[in-house]
């Protein structure tokens, strides 16, 4: 690697202006609120049991979330069956759909007037109960099962199609192929799973802990919430921030202490074409029971609000417009950003490390102090409120990178591994080398990472909330503004315009960056 | 030469005109400002008489209004703050950014008012609500809706106005009996939400009997929509009063629109487009009565409300209260 010809400064020095930009989006807001704080701030009791609480349920989501998904991505990346594109794009569904829409869906299917209730009543059981413990982690199952679903079937994707071949005509079959192709795989691809799992579980839900039943069910992100708004604690905001920060980075170490360097070595470079794949019947079981627990919810919010969905007053499609606007642009930061850390880590190789993990810190920032930190830096120099639009979209980005890093670095690294020797050996340097080498292959991964952050960009309701003002509402907090009109069915007629569009950029970015591929 | 001269002046007279037209900046809550609120009819009204451009600023809820006040201090573009409660008051008070209104006007609440810096407009009672065909024998207070099996769904109070104002309700009814009222309660509550469209999206959805809103609520569904299938719970021990309240920024440099705007609030024709917009009784009774289908609404024996020098002192006891009932 010392010798490589490759170019290395500009990516490093691209990399590091990337690495800056995000420290100062991450941490300055948290300088900032301290620095406006008045007096030294204290953690209370309550605190203390939000924390516990919140790295329980983290700890529980992730585990289940991950722990269901490597059956499912299997299923899906040995079968071959009609609407197979359709379901995987439908995976990507309920991670990108605003959370209080989800949560909607899944009571129309689980709560107390839900559809498994209702069947209960008519053989004469008493309605589930979802609120508590267990409905938070359902919540978190039903949004994170489909990411770490698709974390991992890349990870199966990316096995060369010739390994299966080769171990085909050896003669290798059934729980062999798991041990010697498939394990040490998902070795390379789990930790990282999980653990971005785990981080949106520390930070993410809000909302769904409207499913938790009572203060038992806090989380730290509340107590932020609280302190900011009620007792206008900045210091306090801050110190709990950084106890967020401080759980993810513990997760962090953790993680990256048990990931180990891929070992899976290069192919011919084409998809996976299994030869050896048992005629397993419980694959179909699998991906139908997980489509019904993932579409069932979705098809609810459908029923609800398509009846509306023409009868919208004109200003949710001008939110739309401007949530769609937003979502371009944070995508393209998002994506320019994670391709140049991408580059940068795996040339580096001491702060690696270091650069995968700040990625990841982006993960456990609370977005309502990076939103009031903004605002605190920003206001005696502009407008925040003039800016709302461009800085939503720069924090969306910000938000999106860590899945972008997760998808690219792991590819990124396979394309050095596999084909940096031979472009080496051409001279095959700087763009040139991007364009025939790199690029290509990165297609995949990149309209994955695209489609993600577009998705949820259109979703995200964090940063901008604080300071928007009615000519730059975008589409969640339009919807936002009809529930709290009373106007409930307009809301979720707007919820399946939200999700309509986040799915058809999703699939637009995803399917552009499979085009080529012969799956 | 001339037409460039020509094109100058005309500029010239245009700028004159756009900066002859003050701006007066008025800081509220989302929902006051989005189509379906006041916020449209009050700035064509109030634009109508004043000369100037009433602009609008939505900045979240009730709570984080105020934060973002604080947060921009007394360089604040902010003339006029509309939207803060009784709860708030004091907190506003104590920042030191706020000036008195100078308004007398004749006021319809149900308390006597007399804060010299904010100034009401409108006003409510909180309530449980319920679908008439769902509960057919609605508790009449707190004691008997612990003691039924009744679901309801409420706000957590350090997110949510209304959440709050049910922590003061409960503390204000009962005092150091509060916290048993919770424990009692405790097996009625489904969940807590960090907002009231979550509460209130989940109790149209069927997840609960009954949602911590407002006595008025009933009255959106009765008049937008023509159903008189949801009521309010009138409860014995009284109904905690919401008052939401504007104030003038000390530091305001339109001191004569801020006034003239917080003159036209308690005028006709700022009271008139509250109650079918805000869904709240508006502060002033317009001369006309409130509109048809308020006459339906539970009125009250008692208001109960905290006096806004001892809210804050009342909230940090009460929520202590109220998190260790509830979590066990």
């Amino acid at each position: 690697m010392a010798n490589r010809a490759f170019k290395i400064t500009p990516v490093i020095g691209a990399g590091a202006g990337a690495i800056l930009l995000l420290l100062a989006l991450i941490l300055g807001p948290l300088w900032a609120l301290l620095w406006r704080a008045e007096g030294p701030a204290t953690l209370g009791v309550a605190d203390w049991a939000a924390v516990r609480f919140t790295v329980l349920q983290a700890t529980l989501s992730a585990g289940l979330s991950v722990g269901l998904a490597v059956p499912v991505a299997r299923a899906l990346a040995r079968r071959q069956f009609i609407g197979r594109g359709v379901l995987i794009t439908l995976l990507g569904a309920p991670f990108i759909l605003p959370v209080i829409v989800a949560v909607m869906g899944l009571l129309a299917v689980f709560g107390r007037g839900g559809i498994i209730s209702a069947m209960l009543g008519w053989i004469g059981l008493p309605p589930i109960h979802i609120y508590g413990l267990h409905g938070v982690v359902l919540a978190h199952v039903f949004f994170n099962l489909p990411l770490a679903t698709r974390l991992i079937l890349q990870g199966w994707l990316m096995i060369p199609s010739e390994r299966f071949r080769l171990a085909a005509s050896l003669g290798i079959a059934g729980r062999d192929v798991g041990r010697i192709l498939e394990r040490p795989m998902l070795r390379d691809v789990l930790p990282g799973a999980v653990m971005v799992v785990f981080l949106i579980c520390l930070t993410s839900f809000a909302v769904a802990l409207a499913l938790g039943g009572g203060p038992k069910a806090t989380t730290v992100e509340l107590a932020i919430y609280q302190a900011f708004r009620f007792d206008f604690d900045l210091g306090r905001a801050a110190l709990l921030a950084m106890v967020q920060f401080g759980m993810g980075a513990v997760a962090a170490m953790v993680m990256l202490w048990v990931a180990v360097p891929p070992t899976m070595g290069s192919g011919l470079d084409r998809t996976v074409e299994r030869l050896d794949a048992p005629v397993a019947w419980w694959d179909g079981i699998l991906l139908a029971v997980i489509s019904l627990f993932l579409v069932t919810p979705l098809l609810m919010i459908l029923f609800d609000g398509v009846p509306n969905l023409f009868s919208l007053p004109s200003s949710v499609y001008l939110a739309a417009g401007r949530s769609l606007g937003v979502a371009l642009m944070s995508t393209l930061i998002a994506v320019v950003l994670a391709l140049i850390l991408a580059l940068m880590v795996v040339r580096l190789r001491r702060g690696a490390v270091l650069v995968e993990s700040i990625g990841y810190l982006v993960l456990a920032a609370s977005p309502l102090v990076i939103g009031a930190g903004l605002f605190i830096a920003l206001f005696p120099i502009l407008d925040p409120v003039a800016l709302a639009l461009p800085l939503t979209a720069l924090v969306n980005a910000l938000m999106s990178l860590p899945f972008a890093l997760r998808t690219l670095v792991p590819a990124v690294r396979d394309i050095e591994a596999s084909y940096g020797q031979l472009a080496d050996s051409l001279s095959l340097t700087g763009w040139a080398r991007m364009r025939l080498v790199s690029l290509p292959r990165l297609r995949r991964p990149l309209g994955f990472s695209a489609g993600l952050a577009a998705a949820l960009s259109m979703g995200d309701l964090g940063v901008i909330a604080l300071f928007s003002d009615p000519e730059s509402a975008t589409l969640p907090l339009q919807m936002y503004r009809l529930m709290s009109a009373y106007r409930m069915d307009q809301a979720a007629g707007a919820a399946v315009l939200l999700l309509g569009m986040s799915l058809m950029l999703f699939w637009i970015f995803d399917r552009g960056g499979r085009a080529n591929a012969d799956a | 030469m001339k037409y460039p001269l020509l094109a100058a002046g005309f500029c010239a007279i245009a700028n004159v005109a756009i900066a002859e037209t003050p701006v007066l900046t008025v800081y509220t809550y989302d929902s006051f400002v989005s189509d379906w609120g006041p916020g449209p009819a009050v700035e064509a009204a109030f634009e109508q008489t004043c000369g100037c451009d009433l602009k609008f600023v939505g900045a979240g809820d009730g709570a984080a209004l105020l934060a973002r006040v604080r947060l921009e201090g007394p360089r604040t573009k902010a003339d006029v703050v509309l939207g803060l409660d009784t709860n708030l008051t004091q907190t506003a008070r104590e920042t030191g950014l706020f000036a008195p209104h100078g308004v007398s006007a004749d006021l319809d609440l149900p308390v006597t008012w007399g804060d010299d810096l904010f100034l009401p407009y409108d006003w409510g009672y909180f309530a449980f609500v319920y679908m008439r065909d769902g509960v057919t024998d609605a508790p009449g207070n707190f004691k008997e809706l612990a003691a039924s099996d009744l679901k309801i769904v409420i706000q957590d109070p350090r997110s949510s106005t209304p959440g709050l104002g049910l922590l003061m309700w409960v503390k204000d009814a009962y005092g150091d009996e509060a916290p048993a009222i919770w424990e009692g309660l405790s097996d009625n509550i489904v969940t807590v939400t960090k907002g009231w469209s979550e509460s209130y999206g989940m109790f149209l959805e069927g997840e609960a009997d009954m949602v911590l809103s407002y006595t008025t609520s009933p009255a959106y569904h009765l008049i937008a929509e023509e159903d008189a299938g949801k009521a309010a719970a009138p409860f014995s021990e009284g109904h905690y009063l919401q008052i939401e309240v504007a104030g003038k920024i000390a530091g305001t440099d339109q001191p004569v629109l801020a006034d003239a705007f917080l003159n036209f609030m308690v005028s006709e024709g700022f009271q008139t487009i509250i109650p079918t917009t805000n869904w709240m009784y508006p502060a002033a009774t317009p001369a006309g009565g409130l509109p048809d289908g308020f006459e339906t609404l539970v009125t009250p024996q008692k208001s109960l409300m905290v006096n806004s020098d001892k809210a804050v002192g009342v909230r940090e006891e009460a929520l202590a209260e109220w998190l260790t009932a509830l979590s066990k």
